[in-house]
């Protein structure tokens, strides 16, 4: 998953892995045949029509004011017969677009899983609701499904207008600041798919990114188990000292879950070693990149509202040591 | 600055329309008036109903800024959404406001190079009718992805699959005069066949885009962007160019050189869709729209280095284009009157024309005058010489109905816009700009308006 080289297709909706995705480009694909057939006749028609009377015409041509009325009434004919084939080609694809709307819209589609998802400049927030508690999971850019599972997302907004878009899942739906969006999907196919924010949110739009795993239900139910705990306590001075270090320059903004670090401005770090980037997906999650984003963030997604960090070398690398636990 | 620009396309439009329905020659009636005179009439109708909401949305966002009303601001009940519905209400319309007269341009010049008049006049003008009604009934196409009702979305669905229909019949309507015809090709008609192969990629990418499912995929991509610039360049920049090339001779008397036309086509046709073409692919293979950079190993490069190399075509073309203009200014050939052999009215006055377009008024006796007028030209007499006199025409037949003098050149009008123009611009800074501003919009509107005994009526 760190490596984008060679995952050819995992933002892409002609890969599809999930049922909206799969029906969309069933959909597609009819669109495409009929269209190229319309456009092929439609230039056979133009070559005809050009090769048809052809010769060196001088510009000084006299113009033909009238023409045979049996051309007249067989070209007549042809262009009334080429726009009722138009009208009929355009009632076909329109039927076929509302039998695909009436399977991938149901009217009350069925949940076994509900994710909150906000979106901020220029991150993803994911609340998971755990059914029968009261507690909830959160994380950030990174969220895993059950494969097979109807999944609806309640989608908000904490600022601009976002769009959630993962293509090989499903189209995409709005996160609209005052209003309360929807959309269920089902991953059907175990796999790690990219997606990114679809509608211009500001400067750093483009790297507004997230993954979704889907994985199977016994994975997934292990990965929410580990996402429930809290933080664990540190176990050496080190990691001790980089506690100190995070309440001290990280907890205004961050909410470890277990500390007293409760924050909600930037993402939940609770379990962010056990993710596989940084940064909406900007860059892989690796020591050396956490260090680079927690000093300077502006260096690698310039405008980014996360300010640079101007802690001594110790300190930055006792706060790393303290992040590598949170697994 | 938005509501500036409106207000005076509105003033455009208002002006296009008393223009083209009491102004024209005697003889002109609607049934005989130019395709493109009946384009830029539907036109400027789509202006007056667009324009408003376009208006109404910028004055409401400049109020949130400057005297904290709450329109959009979601915090304070406002509704984000609004702006969309209020601007796609005005932007829907807008491009087929831009598209339109691009077609009329189309009509006049196939038929031309043809050499007969084009084929099914009544479809074509009821298509540009239909186009300019359905326009209105299809801007929540640009909101499928807002959570908005599928009941809804469907209708819309349905209307924007219907707008191809007047469309396609346009473009029957081309392919069958040039089917009846005896081609000419010159650079204005080349533009036309090229607007052709590429504005049909970019219906069809529309009849795409219309469907909800399809366009929840696409929608803000770069397959919408190519769908666009097909619509767009397609639809209205190559006949664009095919217009400049056409009535070049007309505006300034110099021919413009085929030979570099010729460049400036394939070089924009290839071009182009070197650029676009590739853009529907890459939209759904996830790229979406509005990015300054994107991950490598995502795919994506190739197709952006083709589109890139394109563009750099695009670019050369256009400065050939813009060469040939200069070049030909200074040392292109003179033009005749009717360099095209053309048989609607422009192309009886001089090249370039006279200040007052016709020294004498013809009267009109078909739909392409010169090529139906048999010996002499027919002349409409007694409009007097020494005041600026015009001959009003009814609406529909074109028959004299009075005669009516325009009034004196005046200052009052430029100084009218001067002092809407400092209005408009001042209301960027401060809201105060409005009612200060005002007064001066008064004074010289009263200054134009202020009622004057005509000295001189010949019967009172």
């Amino acid at each position: 998953m760190l490596a984008l080289a060679g995952c050819g297709g995992i933002q892409s909706a002609t890969n599809p892995g999930g049922r909206g995705a799969d029906a969309i480009y069933g959909l597609w694909s009819v669109f495409l045949v009929v269209c190229a057939v319309v456009w092929l006749l439609v230039m056979a028609a133009l070559v005809w029509a050009m090769l048809r009377r052809r010769a060196r015409h001088p510009m000084a041509l006299a113009p033909e004011l009238d023409s045979d009325p049996n051309t007249k009434r067989r070209l007549r004919r042809t262009v009334e017969l080429a726009t009722v084939a138009t009208l009929v080609i355009l009632l076909g694809l329109t039927g076929a677009t509302y039998g695909v709307v009436s399977k991938i819209f149901p009217v009350h589609p069925r949940t076994d899983l509900t994710i909150e998802l906000t979106g901020h400049r220029w991150w993803w927030e994911a609340r998971y609701e755990l059914p029968g508690t009261s507690a909830s999971v959160v994380t950030a850019n990174e969220i895993h499904l059950p494969v097979g599972a109807d999944v609806t997302f309640v989608l908000r907004s904490d600022d601009v207008i976002h769009s959630l878009w993962v293509p090989n899942l499903d189209g995409k739906t709005d996160l609209i600041p005052g209003q309360t969006n929807t959309l269920t999907v089902r991953a059907d196919r175990p796999a790690t798919y990219r997606g990114q924010c679809a509608e211009f949110c500001g400067l750093q739009h483009a790297y507004m990114g997230l993954f979704v795993v889907a994985e199977s239900p016994p994975k997934f139910d292990q990965w929410l188990e580990t996402q429930r705990r809290p933080a664990p306590p540190p176990d050496n001075p080190d990691v001790r000292h980089g506690l100190d270090v995070f309440m001290a320059n990280c907890a205004s903004c961050h909410r470890v879950r277990g500390t007293g670090a409760t924050a909600t401005v930037g993402p939940d770090l609770t379990h962010v070693a056990s993710r596989a980037t940084i940064a909406a997906g900007r860059l892989p999650n690796t020591p050396g990149n956490l260090g680079g984003w927690v000093a300077d963030a502006q260096q690698q997604k310039p405008g980014v509202l996360m300010p640079p960090m101007r802690l001594p070398p110790a300190d930055l690398q006792s706060v790393l040591h303290y992040l590598g636990t949170l697994r | 600055m938005i509501t500036f620009t409106e207000v005076s396309s509105l003033a455009v439009a208002v002006q296009l329309i008393v223009t083209i329905f009491k102004l024209r020659a005697p003889g002109m009636s609607l049934n005989r008036l130019p395709v493109f005179a009946w384009s830029q009439l539907v036109t400027s109708f789509m202006v007056v109903f667009a324009m408003p909401g376009v208006m109404i949305v910028s004055s409401a966002l400049i109020s949130d800024r400057l005297v904290t009303t709450h329109f959009f601001d979601t915090n304070a009940g406002g509704d984000a959404l609004l702006f969309q519905h209020l601007f796609w209400f005005f932007g829907h319309p807008e491009v087929y406001i831009i598209f339109l007269p691009a077609t009329g341009m189309v009509s006049m010049i196939v038929a031309t190079f043809a050499r007969r008049p084009i084929f099914g006049y009544p479809a074509v003008v009821t298509s540009l009718v239909a186009t300019a009604f359905l326009a209105f009934g299809l801007w929540v196409h640009h909101m499928f992805v807002t959570g908005i009702a599928q009941l809804g979305a469907s209708f819309f669905t349905a209307a924007s699959m219907m707008v191809a229909i007047p469309s396609g019949v346009q473009i029957f309507c081309w392919i069958a005069t040039l089917w009846e015809g005896r081609i000419v090709y010159r650079t204005p008609l080349l533009f036309c066949l090229g607007f052709i192969v590429v504005f049909v990629i970019g219906g069809l990418s529309g009849v795409m885009v219309a469907s909800v499912p399809i366009d929840t995929q696409v929608h803000d991509t770069y397959f919408v962007v190519a769908h666009f610039h097909y619509v767009l360049i397609g639809g209205a920049v190559f006949p664009l160019f095919g217009g400049l090339y056409y009535w070049f001779p007309k505006i300034t008397g110099r021919m413009l050189s085929e030979r570099a036309g010729r460049w400036n086509f394939w070089l924009l046709f290839v071009g182009f869709n070197l650029t676009f073409f590739p853009m529907h692919w890459l939209g759904l293979a996830g790229m979406p729209r509005r990015v300054y950079t994107y991950p490598a190993g995502l795919g994506w490069g190739d197709a952006n280095l083709l589109a890139t190399i394109g563009a750099f075509l695009i670019g050369v073309s256009v400065l050939l284009f813009l060469v040939n203009v200069l070049m030909s200014l200074r040392q292109g050939e003179t033009a005749p009157d009717n360099p095209w052999h053309a048989g609607t009215l422009e192309w009886a006055t001089s090249s370039p024309p006279f200040v007052c377009n016709f020294p004498e008024i013809p009267i009109v006796p078909g739909p392409e005058p010169l090529w139906e007028e048999r010996g002499e030209r027919k002349l409409a007499y007694g409009l007097r010489g020494d005041v600026r006199e015009v001959l009003v025409t009814h609406l529909v037949d074109a028959t004299p109905d009075h005669r009516y003098t325009f009034p004196d050149p005046s200052i009052w009008p430029l100084l009218a816009a001067l002092a809407t123009t400092a209005l408009f611009i001042g209301s960027i800074f401060t809201p105060w700009a409005i009612p200060i501003g005002a007064v001066p919009v008064a004074v010289t509107l009263i200054g134009w308006f202020w009622p004057k005994t005509p000295a001189d009526e010949p019967e009172a």
